[in-house]
């Protein structure tokens, strides 16, 4: 229902806006035509994104997501002391964090609700301090393949759609830190 | 600096491919399978495409976007980040497919070497669709108080976002 209100809203707005602005003949022509830009835009992005989603395949198969995993290991005990101890939410999260890593989220959603699940039967119906920490790692983006919008760089025409992967990394990096700390502070000030 | 962007594909795919090999995957079935289900994630994401780059393009058309930047201008300019990506910000925490949509919309009308467009397509790769994710995993683990979370998470976005723009600036 929010998507509808959404819509609905975006397409009201762009009459209105474009009736008081006078490009009422835009607005037309572009309500005929953006749906045709649509398809054309993903026809242009499949050949790339279903090759990139053919190399992470390669790495899944691979053992990447379990090297990954035991690497992660140490960092995430410190992330979630609740269940530093606890092997099956450890295990869980643990591969859910590599499979966002290695953008299998496919793999990663199943893996991270299971996780949440586990975390929530020690106090439920209330978000404990390491579910929030949990919830807020998993609404930032660690991806380090951003493959979909490097295949809607190049169906844009881009030659070097992956160049962006260096500014990627840091921008993550520093939207996650942001995302623990706020957690952590957040945490002292908040009521239980 | 540039050739190795250039390179930074090639030389992924063979470094990915060689560890394969290594790890006695079969690599070329690998792809094919992986391939094969990114068709999926494109069948999954044209219908939501089409209805949503209607809605953009029909705001591009009328100037709307335009003078929500420039409202919008003083405050970003501030803060360094190009005031042509605010729908973008807007909508990403909210919709992925919406943001999709948007990102396409500036991707193609400022260009995917423009400040603006690399800015857009970091922000994208740089953050999630917050409350998506936030609905959906306290859904499935039945929480009702959601204490500090969302505020959290949306401080992990805003720092995205500014992120995203610093690292365009130093990078390119």
């Amino acid at each position: 229902m929010a998507m509808s209100g959404l819509w609905v809203g975006m397409i009201l707005v762009a009459l209105l806006c474009g009736l008081c602005t006078g490009r009422g003949d835009a607005v037309a022509a572009a309500a005929v035509t953006g749906a045709a830009d649509a398809v054309e835009l993903c026809l242009s992005m499949a050949g790339i994104l279903c090759l990139w989603m053919g190399v992470m395949e390669v790495m899944g198969r691979s053992g990447l997501s379990e090297k990954l995993s035991r690497l992660l290991r140490p960092l995430l005990r410190r992330l979630f002391p609740d269940f530093a101890e606890d092997q099956a939410v450890m295990n869980t999260v643990s591969a859910n964090v590599s499979a966002n890593l290695l953008g299998l989220g496919n793999a990663a959603t199943p893996l991270g609700l299971e996780a949440s699940r586990l975390m929530a039967r020690k106090s439920p119906g209330v978000a404990s301090d390491s579910l929030c920490m949990f919830v807020v790692c998993n609404t930032a983006s660690i991806q380090l393949i951003p493959t979909t919008v490097a295949s809607l760089r190049s169906a844009a025409g881009c030659a070097t759609p992956f160049d962006i992967l260096p500014a990627t990394w840091l921008a993550s990096t520093l939207s996650i830190l942001a995302g623990v700390a706020a957690a952590k502070i957040l945490a002292r000030l908040w009521p239980r | 600096m540039g050739l190795l962007f250039d390179l930074l594909m090639p030389l992924m795919l063979a470094g990915i491919a060689l560890y394969g090999m290594v790890r006695r995957v079969d690599v070329y079935d690998a792809v094919i399978h992986g391939a094969g289900d990114g068709l999926g994630v494109l069948y999954r994401i044209v219908p939501p495409l089409i209805a949503l780059l209607t809605a953009v393009s029909m705001l591009r058309a009328s100037g709307f976007l335009e003078l929500c930047a420039q409202a919008l201008a003083p405050v970003l300019d501030a803060l360094g980040i190009p005031p042509e990506t605010v729908a973008l910000m807007l909508v990403r925490p909210v919709s992925g497919s919406a943001a999709l949509g948007v990102g396409a919309d500036i991707l193609s009308t400022y260009g995917p070497d423009s400040t603006v467009g690399r800015t857009a397509a970091v922000m994208m790769g740089s953050t999630e669709t917050t409350f998506y994710t936030i609905a959906v995993y306290f859904g499935a683990a039945q929480i009702k108080k959601t204490r500090y979370a969302i505020p959290a998470a949306l401080c992990a976005d805003l720092v995205g976002f500014l992120a995203a723009a610093f690292a365009v600036r130093l990078f390119f």
